[in-house]
């Protein structure tokens, strides 16, 4: 495997470490709001790694996975947000 | 060269997000929190996405990742913003602006 290819993959490692970081959060967290902040962060950080796996294996069909995870992800939060601001999706 | 290039951006990326981490344990409201990941986040994603492009040069899987680096640019800031304002509506009061009302010497709350 070449250099970059092989970087990437301990990048995703290095980025699943992170990624348990913020998990402690979303379990811990106090409020909510912490925990919906810690999902958020995870959500970015595994779009990150679906995109850096799917160049390391040369699997670019990955790629469309991401960019739909990043949307749905970004209506995930939007959603809990309303529900944290309002008390209902209505 | 360019190998070289990449692999400075993607360290880059991988400090920001561990930066952003960090901050997402250690500080001590939500507000803090929500401001060290987003720019954090951010910042590394992009890192790390214009690396990708660099390493892989102008085809079709490239455009593909430009989109995806559009989007978390432009959905990221969004995101936190709407939350910080659910938050801010919800009744949270931010924990630095208590600690100032409460250190003034003089008893008085203006601002400092």
């Amino acid at each position: 495997m070449p250099l970059v290819e092989r970087t990437l993959v301990y990048a995703s490692i290095a980025l699943v470490g992170v990624m348990f970081v913020a998990f402690y959060r979303a379990v811990v967290g106090p409020t909510p709001a912490d925990r919906i902040v810690a999902i958020n962060v995870i959500g970015t950080k595994a779009v990150l790694i679906m995109t850096m796996i799917s160049f390391a294996y040369d699997q670019k069909f990955f790629l469309d996975v991401s960019l739909v995870y990043t949307l749905i992800s970004f209506l995930a939060t939007l959603g809990l947000a309303k529900y944290l601001e309002k008390g209902s999706l209505g | 060269m360019r190998d070289i290039l990449v692999l400075i951006f993607l360290c880059g990326g991988i400090f920001f997000f561990t930066v952003g981490a960090i901050g997402l344990i250690r500080l001590p409201d939500v507000f803090t929190r929500i401001h060290a990941t987003t720019k954090c986040d951010t910042l590394g994603a992009g890192l790390i996405l214009v690396g990708l492009v660099i390493h892989e040069g102008f085809t079709a899987p490239s455009l593909k990742v430009v989109m995806v680096l559009l989007f978390l640019w432009l959905t990221n800031p969004a995101a936190s913003h709407l939350l910080a304002r659910a938050v801010y509506r919800s009744g949270e009061v931010p924990v630095e602006t208590i600690d100032l009302i409460i250190q003034r010497p003089g008893g008085g709350a203006e601002h400092g």
